[in-house]
């Protein structure tokens, strides 16, 4: 039984013409069983600033907190908003301080910076991070899903197009994995605002 | 081997729990309450080794009740109530674990909504409709599913749980023979049935 495989997750986030995409699929499980299929695996930060966690979902849940606990301090403090890049680096810090006793997950920052540029940055369960321009895979099927990505992925798709990519790479990817799927949900940021949809697939 | 199963209706919630105290091929005791009530209008049916149930869950209803006392009569809400247990085991997780495994269902008098919360023993945490602890899960989560629908009634979500225990009794290489059944409604929290009596020593 491994940790990061226990509960199940898929999350992917692609980066458009002056968007961002990122979605989820929605199922927690225990190993085998299905427990619910309404699991929130995304969480929005900020209007236009998106983290997933994928991994064991009680940390999942004990980041999340974290994270915005951080997050409104930075606010008191610095009195403007965190950006995408440091959010992603406070992040880092917080799962390498954890380094000999990790929080078994393994997030993706997805968002649109002050001058509405796409950010994507993933890091493994003690913070080594990456930042990319295109897309970022998290989860228990990541070989599936970097192969839809990069077979699917355009660059500078608009968010229409983006949507449907995102929705198409996910989709096909938890399906063949037994322990994500059960539904999706895709978040597209545009400097507009951002638009959220379910995606139902496979209920199995 | 505890059982604890869960149904939420529209005016309330239903949970029910074994009442075998075991432990290896002993059992202590069969007539167990392991549907600790923690507020007014909240209860928790737990599964795991006697010990941590009970350290558990008196520990969270003894925070409840002073909570209500420093707050002139405020209660908790149900997800409140739901996220402080997650909180608490998520923090003891890599301290000194409690291995135990809850439903924790609970009737809002505020906005007279019924919730019923999964939380497992790491600390996860979530909203469902019904649920099942332990390896009742493999017994009873499909009858649940093909039974359970939109705003049931108590009777309809008694048959349910009815169901479920049935499922249990003729399948589940473990002998249940007792099974305590509370209600979480607008009133409170009371023992619909029991197969024996905590109370008796």
């Amino acid at each position: 039984m491994s940790v990061m495989t226990y509960n199940g997750a898929a999350i992917i986030a692609m980066a458009g013409k002056d968007c961002v995409g990122i979605a989820a699929d929605r199922r927690l499980g225990v190993q085998l069983t299905t427990i619910a299929t309404d699991f929130p695996k995304i969480f929005q930060m900020q209007p236009k600033l998106f983290v997933g966690l994928a991994g064991l979902g009680t940390d999942v849940q004990t980041l999340k907190n974290l994270l915005e606990f951080r997050m409104n301090l930075y606010k008191l403090k610095e009195e403007r908003d965190m950006s995408p890049k440091v959010l992603s680096h406070m992040l880092g810090k917080i799962l390498y301080s954890k380094r000999f006793g990790p929080y078994f997950v393994e997030p993706i920052v997805a968002g649109l910076d002050e001058s509405n540029k796409p950010f994507l940055s993933t890091m493994d369960l003690i913070g080594a991070t990456s930042e990319e321009k295109d897309f970022v895979v998290s989860g228990t099927c990541t070989g599936n899903m970097f192969g839809m990505c990069e077979s699917l992925y355009k660059p500078n798709m608009e968010a229409e197009e983006l949507f449907e990519t995102l929705a198409q790479a996910l989709l096909s990817s938890v399906d063949r994995d037994a322990v994500s799927g059960w539904g999706g949900i895709v978040h597209i940021i545009t400097k507009e605002g951002v638009l959220t949809k379910e995606l139902k697939g496979r209920q199995d | 081997m505890d059982t604890v199963i869960g149904v939420q209706y529209k005016d309330g919630v239903i949970i029910a729990a074994d009442q075998a105290n075991a432990r290896s091929i002993l059992i202590y005791q069969s007539n167990l309450d392991k549907i600790k009530q923690l507020t007014s209008h909240s209860a928790m049916g737990v599964s795991g080794p006697n010990c941590d149930l009970v350290q558990f869950t008196e520990y969270i209803s003894k925070n409840l009740q002073l909570y209500e006392l420093r707050h002139e009569g405020t209660k908790l809400s149900t997800k409140a109530q739901a996220n402080f247990c997650r909180n608490e085991l998520a923090v003891a997780l890599r301290k000194g674990p409690y291995q135990v495994s809850a439903l924790l269902g609970g009737f809002d008098l505020t906005t007279q909504k019924p919730s019923l919360y999964y939380l497992d023993y790491m600390g996860t945490l979530q909203k469902v409709p019904f649920g099942a602890q332990g390896y009742a899960q493999y017994f009873t989560l499909s009858t649940m599913d093909r039974e359970y629908r939109e705003n049931l009634d108590e009777t309809a979500a008694l048959d349910i749980i009815g169901k479920a225990i049935h499922e249990l009794q003729s399948r589940f290489l473990i002998k249940q023979n007792n099974f305590i059944i509370k209600v979480i409604d607008q009133d409170g929290v009371r023992v619909h049935s029991q197969g024996a009596d905590p109370a008796d020593t």
